[in-house]
């Protein structure tokens, strides 16, 4: 009984406004109202905040994406000298696609996955020299580097358009939160893109070349053949040792087929490599030092895939021993102008590479070194 | 793509401005007749009027400027790229802009010491980092 009153008693003064003045009246309306409100519709507030964050960003793809197709027609008609307007070209352009294999059945899934690449490689360069009759070679391959980065701009707001007008139109608070939560780090890659749009357009070296770069260093001022494909190589001596340095052909856009290159050098001495060295840029993890250098073992090498298999298989068949020196670097230095810190490295990756081949062969040996990477702004 | 080239994203929309511009001009109103009321005896009017006018010119103030700043965020900073040349032979070196063409390893004009050729050795950014993070190095 004595419980009942009390609950009572609780709830009477639960209800009662507090105090008696009108002031007091209104602040307690207003608080219940808050509190009933936010209660049922809690979660519809924080979709909203969300979704003006989302469409905030999508305001600032919007502009770079329209930005970087600015930049890529307007470096065709610096560059290239069309007779027509290469606009509408352009448009078409960016809308392209590529359908990868199917791979239910993945028994050589790497070799169709390569046809369609090269389809796809020779069906941009024809577009480019289309667009832009008046460039050379080298600048086809930056116009052509330069069209994809305006490429990926459409493509990632295309995407986040989709999600955000899903989300608006479902009203899912999984499908907001889920593209909510990952847009720092997509509006990190746009800007990233962005960047690289502007370096691929002047032919600036972007820090995914820091491979190329090292591989340039340490075949200058030797002869140099091209290698297939879209590769050049030069017989160095190092340390006592024959290095065959290979890098893919500059100054243009290119990153060439590595894993053919491999090949072709160990076909050609029939196996008797005693190590393989490869360089590349990497990506760092945060806190870890821009343009710090760091060796392991395995292909280092990036991209879909093919040009790694392709090297393995090489070095599976003479059980060639294989290793890597990393340069650091984050996604936006990756395809941005490269930064003094990544110039610098190279030099430190060249002593790492000298370190190795004097630890792990023997003088008189063979050993081939690879740059993998972008050589765009760098010759040889 | 049928979407206009020209973006509207980096322009302020008018109907923004006009507001912000309305809030300003009656802020100052409320200012100014704070003035008279205080003049003609009215302190406490005057003191609504005052707390009014400067919460208006500070909001509309704050409002202009971070849509500036939106404006300003949105540009895509071009770098500064260096050029370094080099002579091989005399070790002369300068440092200039980028400039379209440049390679690493392309020769280019002669030496202004000893005539040699001369080489690019360096294309890079130089960033200014900002204040360091207090690491867990």
């Amino acid at each position: 009984m004595n419980m009942l009153t009390a609950m009572t008693a609780l709830q009477n003064k639960l209800l009662q406004f507090p105090g008696g003045d009108i002031f007091s009246q209104i602040l307690t309306i207003v608080f219940y109202a808050f509190f009933f409100v936010f209660l049922f519709y809690g979660q519809r507030f924080q979709m909203q905040i969300m979704l003006r964050e989302v469409e905030s960003s999508l305001h600032k793809l919007r502009y770079i994406k329209d930005e970087g197709r600015k930049i890529a027609i307007e470096t065709i008609k610096e560059i290239g000298k069309p007779q027509t307007d290469p606009t509408a070209r352009v448009d078409r352009f960016l809308e392209y696609f590529t359908i990868t294999p199917q791979s239910l059945d993945p028994a050589g899934v790497v070799w169709k996955l390569e046809h369609i690449l090269d389809v796809r490689d020779v069906r941009f360069k024809d577009e480019v020299k289309l667009m832009a009759p008046s460039a050379d070679e080298t600048q086809t391959y930056n116009l052509e580097n330069t069209l994809e980065a305006a490429m990926a701009l459409n493509y990632i707001y295309k995407v986040i358009r989709h999600f955000y007008l899903l989300g608006k139109k479902t009203l899912s608070l999984y499908i907001i939160m889920q593209i909510q939560m990952t847009l720092p780090l997509i509006m990190r890659e746009a800007e990233a893109y962005a960047n690289a749009l502007k370096a691929f357009a002047h032919g600036q070296p972007i820090g995914d070349g820091g491979g190329a770069l090292v591989a340039a260093k340490l075949m200058h001022g030797y002869e140099t053949r091209k290698i297939p494909k879209d590769n050049v190589g030069a017989t160095v001596p190092i340390e006592g040792r024959t290095a065959y340095v290979i890098k893919a052909e500059g100054p243009g856009g290119n990153v060439g087929k590595p894993g053919d290159a491999i090949k072709t050098i160990i076909e050609e001495n029939e196996g008797k490599i005693a190590t393989i060295v490869m360089v590349d840029a990497a990506l760092k993890l945060e806190g870890e030092e821009v343009g710090e250098v760091a060796e392991g073992v395995g292909a280092a090498i990036g991209g879909p895939g093919v040009d790694q298999f392709k090297i393995e298989e090489s070095i599976l068949k003479y059980r060639i021993p294989i290793n890597a020196v990393i340069i650091k670097e984050d996604i936006g230095d990756a395809v941005s102008p490269m930064r003094k810190e990544i110039f610098d490295a190279a030099d430190k990756a060249v002593e790492r590479i000298k370190q190795v081949i004097l630890e792990r062969t023997k003088e008189g040996d063979k050993v081939i070194i690879v740059g993998v990477g972008n050589s765009i702004g760098i010759g040889q | 793509m049928g979407e206009t080239p020209s973006s509207t994203t980096t322009r302020t929309s008018s109907f923004v401005l006009m507001i912000i511009f309305i809030t300003l001009a009656l802020s100052l109103t409320a200012l100014i007749l704070a003035t008279t009321a205080f003049s003609g005896g009215q302190e406490v009017t005057a003191g609504y009027l005052l707390l009014l006018g400067f919460l208006g010119v500070a909001a509309s103030t704050y409002v202009l400027f971070q849509a500036r700043r939106r404006i300003l965020r949105l540009r895509i900073a071009a770098p500064s790229i260096t050029t370094t040349i080099e002579c091989k032979k005399c070790g002369f070196k300068s440092v200039r802009d980028f400039q379209r063409g440049d390679y690493v390893f392309k020769e280019v004009e002669p030496c202004q010491k000893c005539s040699d050729k001369m080489l690019i050795t360096a294309i890079y950014r130089e960033v200014k980092e900002k204040e360091k993070e207090r690491s867990f190095s």
